[in-house]
């Protein structure tokens, strides 16, 4: 309730004054679904470098990152400043022993799984300060799964637009219909954050979402 | 073996969001899978995977979580909108069913979106063979 007041207050503050700073752009889903990628894509494309550190194994974002000012236009010439913040995935369950799978030492699996944990404790506080979110599921994935439904709720409970990415697309498994059906009140762009493609109606899609 | 254990609404109504979820959890972190009637809010949920991130230790690993609920769609007659609407604003959220399982025991739910599938893990059983020193 007092996170619902302090944010309705900021943005009725801002709506009054008219003034427009960086908007916080954050990236949410679930772990391995491309929010580090697209975070470095946006940040390449538009500061020329990179924010976060991506890996195969799971969990590799596991605190907060931001990029402050970053600069994207869109194919009308238009500007906008983004604050992108890119979040650890949000997750049920951590279990060090899938990190022992991946190849990972036991001590470092156990601090991988420790560290993993806090970091989904963080992703869902940030949610509060986000102005918009890009929701970057695994189109390779089933998009049913709780956490994605949770998150997606979360987010229009707290009236932050949100704009789905469904990444990977570059892979044959991919099925962006199926995160349509999951999701059907949304906006949803099948990009591959890895290699591009569909990023530029990704960013116009992202000016209509904050317009 | 599993246990299933069902929570009817009523068992909930009353409590704060912190009770409601450290019931929930309780109970799945006594290796049990939890079969509530009705689903929590969307912030309870939120706050749900929070708590369990908070109690990840060496036994217990997380949980899994699903919610089946009715699809209330534009096409559903604006009446029964408004009587669900009504009805979960007074009662509670009594409609679906929402499934809690802990992860030690449950591998995976699979949603469909109207049918779920529920995973379980193998529960590996060590013995230890006494061996009688005579």
């Amino acid at each position: 309730m007092v996170a619902f007041l302090k944010n309705f207050f900021k943005k009725f503050v801002a709506k009054l004054f008219k003034r427009r700073g960086a908007i916080k752009l954050g990236l949410y889903g679930p772990p391995n679904g491309g929010k580090s990628t697209l975070a470095n894509r946006i940040c390449k494309d538009w500061l020329g470098e990179e924010l976060s550190k991506v890996s195969k194994i799971a969990h590799e974002t596991r605190e907060i990152k931001i990029k402050e000012n970053v600069v994207i236009k869109n194919s009308d010439g238009r500007e906008l400043s983004f604050n992108v913040v890119d979040t650890p995935g949000i997750a049920t369950k951590i279990d060090y022993e899938d990190f022992l799978k991946a190849g990972l030492s036991k001590s470092v699996a156990k601090r991988r799984a420790k560290e993993a944990t806090k970091g989904v404790i963080e992703a869902i506080k940030w949610l509060d300060e986000m102005e918009a979110v890009i929701v970057v599921l695994d189109a390779t994935k089933d998009p049913y799964s709780q956490v994605n439904i949770t998150t997606i709720g979360n987010l229009a409970a707290r009236k932050i637009p949100v704009l789905i990415a469904g990444n990977k697309i570059d892979l044959k498994r991919a099925n962006i219909r199926k995160i349509k059906s999951a999701f059907p009140q949304y906006n949803v762009i099948g990009i591959s954050a890895k290699y591009g493609n569909n990023i530029e109606e990704l960013y116009d899609e992202l000016f209509k979402l904050v317009k | 073996m599993v246990t299933l254990q069902v929570v009817p609404y009523n068992e909930i109504a009353d409590l704060t969001s912190v009770g409601r979820i450290r019931k929930l959890l309780n109970i799945a972190k006594e290796n049990k899978i939890v079969l509530l009637q009705g689903r929590l809010k969307k912030e309870e949920e939120a706050e749900l995977i929070k708590a369990t991130m908070e109690e990840i230790n060496k036994e217990f690993k997380g949980i899994e979580l699903s919610v089946i609920y009715p699809n209330i769609s534009k096409d559903t007659p604006w009446f029964s909108r408004f009587k669900e609407g009504l009805i979960n604003s007074l009662l509670g959220d009594r409609t679906g069913l929402t499934i809690i399982g802990p992860a030690n025991v449950v591998k995976s739910i699979k949603k469909d979106p109207k049918k779920i599938e529920l995973l379980t893990k193998e529960v590996k059983k060590r013995r230890k063979i006494k061996k009688k020193r005579k």
